[in-house]
């Protein structure tokens, strides 16, 4: 009984957080320009949506934000596992220093992360656009990524590093062939996380991306958004998205899941 | 090229480059706005961005009735959410974790489309959008970053506790407000983190919701600077660094906040 209210209670609470997202994907199947309309089955929005030409700036928003994100995970995680391998063997006073800043971003609303930085750039006279929202993203996302990869350093036995050093690899091989092995997980799980930071992000591109006309997906719909009429092809987007990223999270998860049993079976053997 | 080799045969000087870098992205920025509160237009030291925030009766306005929204949201988010953390967490009550997931997935969705989800479900429902839109939008984008750190604190928990207090003669409820209550708190406080200040904070999607008509702190401080009121703008952000600050002097779980965003992959 006990067992039946609690599901029903999660139930319940889920049917209330995707109620939302499921009444755009139903409408995302049919033509009506406002949403609630419905003008019978069709799939002409999704087919319009990968129509090159038709909806112009709604594509170059999307290549945008790829682009922006794939270029800023790189860089932040090729940044955060550098700075992780140092931050590993610093002590003390430094150590809280660094782990103190490194907070910072983290901690700081998105707003303030994006004044700060909009701030920076007029200050010095930097024009905004691709160059300064990548600046910006890499300063949001390298926290996280550090955050990722400093675990997997303190769990690995210091000694090996040392070891291969001593046996006669150049720090270059023992770089390569101990150490990056050891982070690479964490640098995985940095660059996926930095990637979608990088995607979802909204307060900070708006500060950061200029008046030149640039747009990425959020600051395309909330400039849509602005001018009342939402354009009907974000309904297909949004499913399209919501689905991937559904699928992706399941699929990861009950992977993860299948070997963690397996691992629970060998240890129980 | 020998100090350069040097440098990178010890490790602990890797972190420099990192280093440059938060200093020039993360602290003269934050040092920035520290000086262009206290300026005006001219580039003279004055007091007056704040003098006007306090005599001007619309901003603080804005700013009591933000606090107030992000209050109500996080309650309704903690009376929500902290059962759904304490079934999901509890393997007699739930015992797939695909049900785990599906309360984060949520969290990985652009903010903006949920907004515009929220939008059309009361479009749908013919409700109108205001302050009711409002706390629902803000609730339904946060609630998953109220129910993911406690069900991580309570997973964490030993349960000898519990089955110790049982044993010694506690009834259900006891056990309850004794044992897993307190020690579930630090999740609490990092969900109330989570979502006090993006509640605050965030400006887009009260607009969205309320058709404009609501303003939040937020939504000040961005049209202030859009308007390139650059100095009050500045002045009004140090006067939320303020308020993070002293939200944060009650918590110190910084890290187990972020890997609790980050652990879920």
């Amino acid at each position: 009984m006990k067992k039946f209210f609690a599901q029903a209670y999660l139930w319940l609470l889920l049917a209330l957080l995707y109620a939302p997202i499921l009444i755009i994907a139903i409408f995302s199947f049919t033509e009506a320009k406002v949403l609630g309309n419905w003008t019978g089955f069709s799939t002409k929005l999704y087919t319009s949506l990968f129509q090159s030409g038709a909806h112009h700036s709604l594509v170059s928003a999307i290549e945008n934000t790829l682009i922006i994100a794939l270029i800023s995970a790189g860089v932040s995680t090729l940044l955060g596992s550098i700075a992780a391998i140092g931050i590993d063997r610093l002590r003390g006073h430094k150590r809280a220093v660094l782990n103190t800043l490194n907070n910072i971003p983290m901690l700081n609303p998105d707003i303030i992360t994006g004044i700060s930085l909009f701030l920076l750039f007029v200050s010095f006279g930097i024009s905004q656009g691709y160059t300064t929202v990548i600046l910006a993203h890499i300063t949001f996302c390298t926290p996280y990524v550090v955050l990722c990869v400093l675990p997997r350093l303190q769990q690995m036995n210091p000694n090996i590093f040392e070891a291969a050093l001593d046996l006669g690899a150049t720090p270059f091989q023992a770089l390569r062939k101990v150490l990056i092995p050891e982070i690479k997980p964490g640098m995985i799980s940095g660059f996926i996380l930095a990637f979608t930071l990088s995607i979802d992000d909204f307060a900070v591109t708006i500060f950061t991306i200029g008046t030149e006309g640039l747009e990425t997906l959020s600051t395309f719909i909330y400039a849509d958004a602005r001018k009342g009429g939402l354009t009907p092809e974000l309904r297909p987007l949004s499913t399209i998205i919501f689905a991937t990223v559904l699928l992706l999270l399941v699929v990861i998860n009950i992977r993860a899941e299948r070997n963690r049993r397996k691992e629970e079976e060998e240890t129980a053997r | 090229m020998k100090w350069l080799s040097k440098m990178f045969m010890k490790r602990s000087s890797w972190s420099f480059p990192y280093f440059l870098f938060l200093l020039l992205f993360v602290v003269l920025p934050l040092v920035l706005i520290g000086i262009y509160a206290f300026q005006d237009d001219a580039g003279k030291f004055t007091f007056a961005n704040f003098s006007k925030f306090i005599s001007n009766p619309e901003a603080a306005n804005t700013f009591v009735y933000s606090i107030g929204i992000a209050i109500i949201t996080t309650i309704l988010c903690i009376v929500l959410g902290y059962p759904a953390a304490y079934i999901l967490s509890n393997r007699s009550l739930c015992r797939s974790r695909v049900m785990v997931v599906l309360f984060i997935l949520p969290m990985w969705i652009n903010i903006l489309v949920r907004t515009l989800a929220t939008v059309a479900l009361f479009d749908f429902m013919h409700l109108p959008l205001g302050e009711g839109a409002l706390i629902f939008g803000m609730v339904y984008n946060f609630l998953p970053f109220m129910i993911y750190p406690i069900y991580n604190t309570m997973s964490k928990m030993d349960h000898s506790y519990i089955e110790a207090a049982q044993d010694l003669g506690a009834n259900p409820l006891t056990v309850f407000t004794k044992v897993v209550l307190p020690l579930s708190m630090p999740g609490v406080m990092s969900g109330v983190m989570m979502v006090f200040m993006p509640t605050i904070s965030t400006f887009a999607i009260a607009e969205l919701l309320t058709m404009n008509n609501i303003k939040l702190f937020g939504t000040t401080i961005q049209e202030n600077i859009n308007n390139g009121m650059w100095n009050y703008g500045a002045a009004l952000s140090l006067i939320m660094l303020v308020i993070i600050f002293a939200t944060d002097l009650f918590s110190d779980n910084e890290e187990e906040m972020a890997s609790n965003e980050g652990g879920i992959i």
